[in-house]
């Protein structure tokens, strides 16, 4: 146990490192960049006065390495400060917004991961069969067609052609789980469908390698059936590239996110920056920058600390 | 590399599909029948025997602007991918060669970049930065060259290794003969495949970004940007933003399907059970 504790504590320092060095990245990138704020929000027609005047009231006139302190600290106290288009609070808005976000790529893992795993087993069984086939085919259209406009076809075709489904996924705090989860079919098909096919061929992949291992060959000579071959064999030795697999795709829906909820009008944090990034209004790009980065962070730690758990070898130290 | 004799059925329609977006490329200017920016017709109007594909949402001729898209959004697109690999190759073939410090380096400003998901990256940098071509292929380009760099550099280790880059070094020849004259020859097959399918990436990437408003600037004509123009023609079942959608996906899957005859004529990856 104390080898997986120092695993932990060691990812663990690794990824808050990793975060201090993009929120870093983040501020000095939107910082250096040639375009001034003050100039971008107020038009190519703004009199020099008036962007002075307005680079004052936001502050900018101070050094950048004391503007990064102050945001930095706020930023850890949940504090983004507000927006320069609407004035509106930052962290309250992201919160409120992030919840749907995680809703709907929840749903869409939910769905997707324990799918993709099962075809993926299925196409190892049957590698040159049927399953396969459609399974190829599945993959080559999940990474040809962009999700934006995966999701246009599922509009096109469930609410404008059969209208089963509501073409914007209007959802609002207090909604009945039944209504919302109706109002997010077609959002949670679109990234469902968008990372289902990639997936599956990796896992069959990861589990493919497998079956050449010398061990597999000693269990296939005692006799045991394909079957008992995979689950029992391959399986356990294949979470850890699984793992990785599917917090790839995690992290894949979390910017798919993005692009769906704009598709679908969906309230949450994608639509949101996309929004304000069109304005240019700076620290909500930061901030959202900011929690994307983390989201993404985060998983990557998961998956390693799930990967080196399951590994016996670290999990029953000698 | 490229035996035809051994050209399998999909790959032989990948080459197909490539080759005709390659045509109408070059020769979209001739091809079109009216000009992409002049509005002739009322919007979204059907199929006619004067606008093949319809009219789009302003009433400009549909099919004009789909083989103009066609050749922005392909040309743009190789043109972010060439850069990419150019900073991405030499970057990693450098980070093999030094080892130690300077491939830590690089290695780890590298992920630093790559921990940001880069649709998030290229927006923000491109909210910040004038809209223009050139700024627009050189960020996509600096975020696409992460991928490359990790690949040409795992690939470039391993061919460090080998004997003949030492005796090259123990001749003393310099970090340039190092990596253009020893390394990239040998790393030219797998990088040849990795370019088709980052290309296919590039495509969704910079179609995704014109979407968005933050791409290819309007008026110019690209997939991307024209589903945007049409897209509110949807909810009233007008299929205008249908036609760049299966453009794009004619396009990615042709690229994909040549770069699986391309790589699996290198290794055979058939292992059954």
């Amino acid at each position: 146990m104390s080898m997986f504790l120092r695993i932990t504590a060691q990812r663990i320092a690794f990824g808050i490192m990793m975060l201090l060095m993009t929120s870093v990245i983040i501020f000095a990138g939107i910082e250096i960049l040639p375009g001034d704020v003050a100039q971008a929000m107020l038009g190519q027609s703004a009199t020099p006065d008036t962007v002075a005047q307005l680079r004052l009231e936001l502050g900018l006139d101070r050094p950048a390495i004391v503007r990064f302190g102050e945001w930095l600290t706020n930023a850890i106290q949940g504090d983004f400060g507000r927006s320069y288009t609407n004035k509106l609070d930052i962290a309250s808005e992201i919160a409120h917004r992030l919840k749907n976000t995680l809703l709907l790529a929840a749903g869409a893992a939910l769905i997707s991961i324990p799918l993709a795993l099962f075809l993926g087993l299925l196409g190892v069984l049957y590698s040159d069969g049927i399953v396969d086939r459609v399974t190829s085919i599945l993959v080559v259209g999940g990474i040809s067609v962009p999700e934006f406009f995966m999701g246009y076809i599922l509009i096109f075709v469930f609410a404008v052609g059969w209208q089963w489904f509501p073409s914007n996924a209007a959802v609002y705090d207090g909604m009945p789980i039944s209504d919302r989860l109706y109002q997010m079919a077609l959002p949670i098909a679109t990234l469902v469908l968008a990372t289902l096919g990639h997936m599956q061929r990796m896992t069959r992949a990861a589990i493919l390698d497998l079956m050449s291992a010398p061990f597999i060959e000693t269990a296939r000579l005692k006799g045991l059936n394909t079957a008992n071959i995979i689950i029992h064999h391959a399986l356990p030795n294949a979470v850890a590239p699984i793992i990785n697999v599917v917090m790839l795709n995690i992290g894949y829906l979390i910017v798919g996110v993005v692009l769906v909820e704009v598709v679908f009008t969906y309230p949450g944090i994608g639509q949101y920056f996309v929004d304000h990034v069109t304005m240019r209004d700076a620290p909500v790009i930061q901030a959202c920058g900011l929690v994307f980065a983390t989201v993404y962070i985060m998983l990557n730690l998961i998956a390693d600390l799930v990967s080196a758990y399951s590994n016996p070898r670290i999990r029953h130290p000698r | 590399m490229f035996d035809l004799r051994q050209l399998t059925p999909s790959g032989a329609i990948g080459l197909l599909g490539l080759t005709v977006f390659l045509v109408i490329t070059a020769f979209a200017p001739l091809l079109a029948p009216y000009n992409p920016y002049d509005i002739v017709g009322g919007p979204w109007e059907p199929h006619s025997d004067a606008f093949l594909l319809g009219t789009d949402n302003i009433g400009r001729d549909l099919l004009s602007r789909l083989l103009h898209g066609i050749r922005t959004t392909v040309t743009v697109s190789l043109a972010a991918n060439l850069l990419a690999f150019a900073i991405g190759i030499t970057l990693g073939f450098i980070a093999a060669a030094l080892s130690g410090w300077g491939d830590q380096l690089l290695s780890r400003a590298n992920e630093l970049i790559m921990s940001i998901p880069t649709l998030i990256w290229a927006l923000a940098l491109l909210s910040m930065l004038p809209p223009s071509i050139e700024i627009l292929i050189a960020v996509i380009a600096v975020l696409e060259s992460t991928r490359i760099f990790r690949i040409s550099r795992a690939v470039a280790v391993n061919i460090v290794a080998s004997d003949f880059v030492e005796a090259s070094r123990l001749r003393g020849e310099g970090l340039g003969w190092l990596l253009f004259r020893e390394i990239l020859p040998n790393a030219w097959s797998p990088l040849m495949a990795e370019f088709g399918l980052r290309f296919s990436f590039v495509v969704l990437f910079i179609s995704a970004l014109s979407y968005l408003g933050l791409g290819i600037q309007p008026p110019a004509a690209d997939l991307g940007g024209m589903i945007k123009d049409n897209k509110d023609g949807i909810a009233f079942g007008i299929g205008a933003a249908m036609v760049p959608g299966a453009t794009i996906i004619l396009l990615a899957v042709s690229a994909n399907l040549f770069v699986d005859w391309l790589s699996q004529r290198r290794r055979d990856p058939r292992r059954t059970l």
